[in-house]
């Protein structure tokens, strides 16, 4: 299969176990060509891609950027902090004001779930999502899942367990999604007031106990703790949570097995993982930043193919 | 579909004895030269070649990559078939060497100009060559000849030219394939 069985990246859920291997091999090609000394190729030169971010990002809009750089697409980039979206205006109406500039890809993050449904639903351009609310990130998942199958060869049979706070997350659902269709089992621990209720419907593990989850797991994927989310307190103070819940060298070295540590960024460095955690050779963190441009390219390459052109 | 046999196993081994005499002739002993297979069926070619002037010939230290052209072609989004990538593998720079790209059949020349294109993410090459097993003459949308042919075959329109190599294909062999109307 060379083809997405979708015309929109929008979430995880929609893809099949076929799309994201195929969104994998074609990331292993791009990895290649981002390590050459000339790091670009001339695929999407006749495609143009907004950049529109609702929400703060910094990495997650580098990234994209770089990526769709990197593949010659012609790119624009918009904030809400800076945009009409302040005036009032319409999100259908701001974002058909871009496409009237003929753009063909709208990469999109914006804090309401379903956002990017909405808008593939009412505009003609194809949207990636790069986060929606609380509710799917899935490039952020797709590279994660990349990252341990670089690691660990396969995700097959592999047992993750995605820590924190799971109830903000939008990158624990899409990689819940992920690692469950590439046939991985999944763990969720975190205190149990950010661990969403009926999450077991999911066919998740839920864990309270850290230890116990890290002594189960092959791979601990450590979520940041989202104070901007939080409109009440989730936990009695950040002394408690990490004493609870995060991850120092000397827990790390306590188990049998080595395992895998991930973080989808950006790190509260003492919080979620110590300093010696995250800089640690059992750490991929930054193998996942560099896989992200990687993965994103081969993201837009495959929906950019499907888009026909129009005046042959 | 008919299919004629343009060349067998024996007529392949000779030509491709010639291609690898033509090459060490122009480029002596490979010092500053590097051959090239184009993803995926120059691959072939290019492992074939290499054993022999290594086996045949005595070349000592003969630099090859593999070049995928996927993300290069001019053809993108304008295909029925989506574009499928392949690997590349070129763990050299290609800065002030000789190289020979090498493919099995040259065709419309796009595919050469997307390599040469390809190149130069490697590189500044001194020279480009190309060589091919098969030229399809009167079928080139582009001005690019071969340097090193192994047959001129006239094919026209909807006709295929199939090469198959024992490796992959368990016979070598190189066919004219055509449609019968």
């Amino acid at each position: 299969m060379s083809e997405l069985s979708v015309d929109h990246l929008l979430g995880i859920k929609d893809l099949t176990k076929e799309d994201i291997h195929l969104i994998h091999t074609t990331a292993d090609q791009f990895k290649e060509v981002i390590n050459r000394p000339i790091k670009k190729v001339p695929s999407l030169r006749d495609i143009t891609i907004a950049n529109l971010f609702f929400e703060n990002s910094t990495r997650t809009k580098l990234s994209f950027e770089l990526a769709e750089k990197r593949l010659s697409a012609d790119v624009i980039n918009f904030s809400a902090s800076q945009s009409s979206v302040k005036k009032g205006e319409t999100l259908v109406d701001t974002v058909n004001n871009i496409l009237a500039m003929k753009v063909d890809i709208v990469v999109m993050r914006h804090p309401n779930p379903g956002a990017g449904v909405f808008l593939s639903k009412h505009v003609d351009a194809r949207i990636v999502n790069a986060g929606d609310g609380a509710h799917e990130h899935p490039t952020q998942a797709l590279l994660d899942s990349y990252s341990i199958r670089e690691k660990l060869g396969t995700l097959e049979g592999k047992k993750v367990v995605i820590v924190g706070d799971i109830l903000h997350s939008r990158v624990a659902l899409s990689n819940i999604y992920c690692l469950q269709k590439l046939g991985a089992e999944v763990m969720v621990c975190g205190p149990a007031t950010l661990i969403p209720t009926h999450i077991e419907s999911l066919g998740v593990k839920v864990e309270f106990n850290l230890r116990k989850a890290l002594e189960w797991c092959d791979v601990a994927n450590m979520l940041r703790v989202q104070n901007e989310r939080m409109d009440i307190s989730y936990f009695p103070s950040v002394r408690e949570y990490v004493q609870q819940y995060g991850v120092n060298k000397e827990l790390l070295d306590s188990l049998k097995k080595k395992i895998v540590i991930m973080h989808p960024g950006p790190i509260n460095r003492g919080v979620e993982i110590t300093s010696d955690v995250a800089d640690s050779d059992q750490s991929i963190i930054l193998n996942q930043v560099e896989n992200g441009v990687a993965v994103r390219m081969a993201v837009l390459y495959l929906i950019a193919s499907k888009i026909q052109r129009n005046n042959d | 579909m008919s299919q004629k046999l343009l060349l067998n196993a024996q007529e392949l081994d000779i030509i491709l004895h010639r291609l690898a005499c033509q090459l060490i002739e122009n480029h002596h002993r490979f010092k500053k030269t590097a051959l090239i297979g184009l993803q995926p069926r120059g691959s072939f070619l290019l492992k074939r070649l290499s054993i022999m002037l290594q086996e045949h010939y005595g070349i000592t230290d003969l630099k090859t990559g593999l070049l995928d052209i996927t993300f290069y072609r001019d053809d993108f989004r304008r295909g029925e078939e989506p574009l499928k990538a392949n690997s590349t593998d070129i763990q050299f720079i290609v800065e002030d060497m000789n190289v020979v790209i090498v493919d099995d059949v040259l065709y419309t020349g796009r595919s050469i100009r997307a390599a040469l294109t390809a190149l130069q993410s490697f590189g500044r090459p001194a020279s480009i060559e190309l060589l091919t097993l098969i030229d399809r003459r009167f079928s080139r949308h582009l001005p690019i000849q071969p340097d090193y042919n192994g047959r001129q075959v006239d094919a026209i329109g909807d006709q295929k030219v199939k090469v198959l190599w024992n490796e992959n294909d368990g016979v070598d062999a190189v066919y004219l394939l055509k449609n019968e109307s």
